[in-house]
């Protein structure tokens, strides 16, 4: 099993991440997530600017990816989550997961991002042309970790 | 000493990354009694109830004992993904 965790600053380019490294021989489905900086409701988002803990986001991310790989047979995890500045489109995160059939990796896949955003110390700024606030956790994500 | 970090809105609202801290409180819950009674605006920033804090980069509880050298961190809800 291969796992690989990443925080950078650089953005990431998921054919390339697959191409560099694909996935074991045993991996029959690969789930991959992206997300990506949206524009707001209302006005134009000028950019979003992550901050991190260092040390204890990676801790945490690899606390995520030893559970995922204890509750379901995995081949492969990659976790690559950017910092800093970024402006609307810009991929946020990638969450890739193996396995040899797709149920597995589904459902991993899920799990891992559900537990990075209520428990990896990450945290979003928006600015826009009027003002910078700090994003707000949102209740669904919490209710979201019920499932689990 | 203890080694404390604040991060995002809370950092900003305390307009303070860093601090270290003598080693009285036995718990995270005796630490932000002491944090708070220097006054504003470490008063009403650390009593919001969904303030999070972590020892020595895992998240904890505020009963967790701490001890000379720990790292405690506190922050607000994490937004990433």
């Amino acid at each position: 099993m291969q796992t690989v965790i990443r925080v950078q600053e650089q953005p990431f380019n998921p054919a390339e991440e697959y191409s560099l490294r694909p996935p074991a021989p045993e991996c029959g489905a690969l789930v991959t997530f992206i997300g990506t900086v949206r524009e707001l409701a209302g006005e134009h988002l000028h950019c979003l600017t992550l901050e991190h803990y260092p040390g204890m986001t990676e801790k945490a991310l690899q606390t995520i990816t030893a559970d995922a790989h204890q509750r379901w047979k995995l081949t492969d995890i990659t976790v690559i989550h950017r910092i800093g500045r970024l402006e609307v489109n810009d991929p946020i995160v990638l969450v890739s997961v193996g396995s040899a059939h797709r149920a597995d990796a589904f459902a991993a896949c899920e799990f891992i991002m559900d537990f990075l955003k209520t428990q990896a110390p990450f945290w979003k700024k928006e600015t826009t042309a009027q003002s910078d606030h700090w994003v707000e956790a949102k209740d669904s994500d919490q209710q979201a970790l019920r499932r689990w | 000493m203890f080694n404390l970090v604040f991060f995002a809105a809370l950092r900003e609202r305390l307009g303070c990354s860093q601090l270290q801290w003598p080693v009285r409180a036995a718990c995270v819950n005796d630490l932000i009694s002491e944090l708070q009674a220097q006054g504003e605006p470490w008063q009403s920033a650390l009593a919001r109830p969904d303030l999070l804090c972590a020892r020595n980069q895992t998240m904890c509880s505020r009963h967790t004992d701490i001890k000379e050298g720990d790292e405690i961190a506190f922050f607000p809800p994490v937004t990433g993904g």
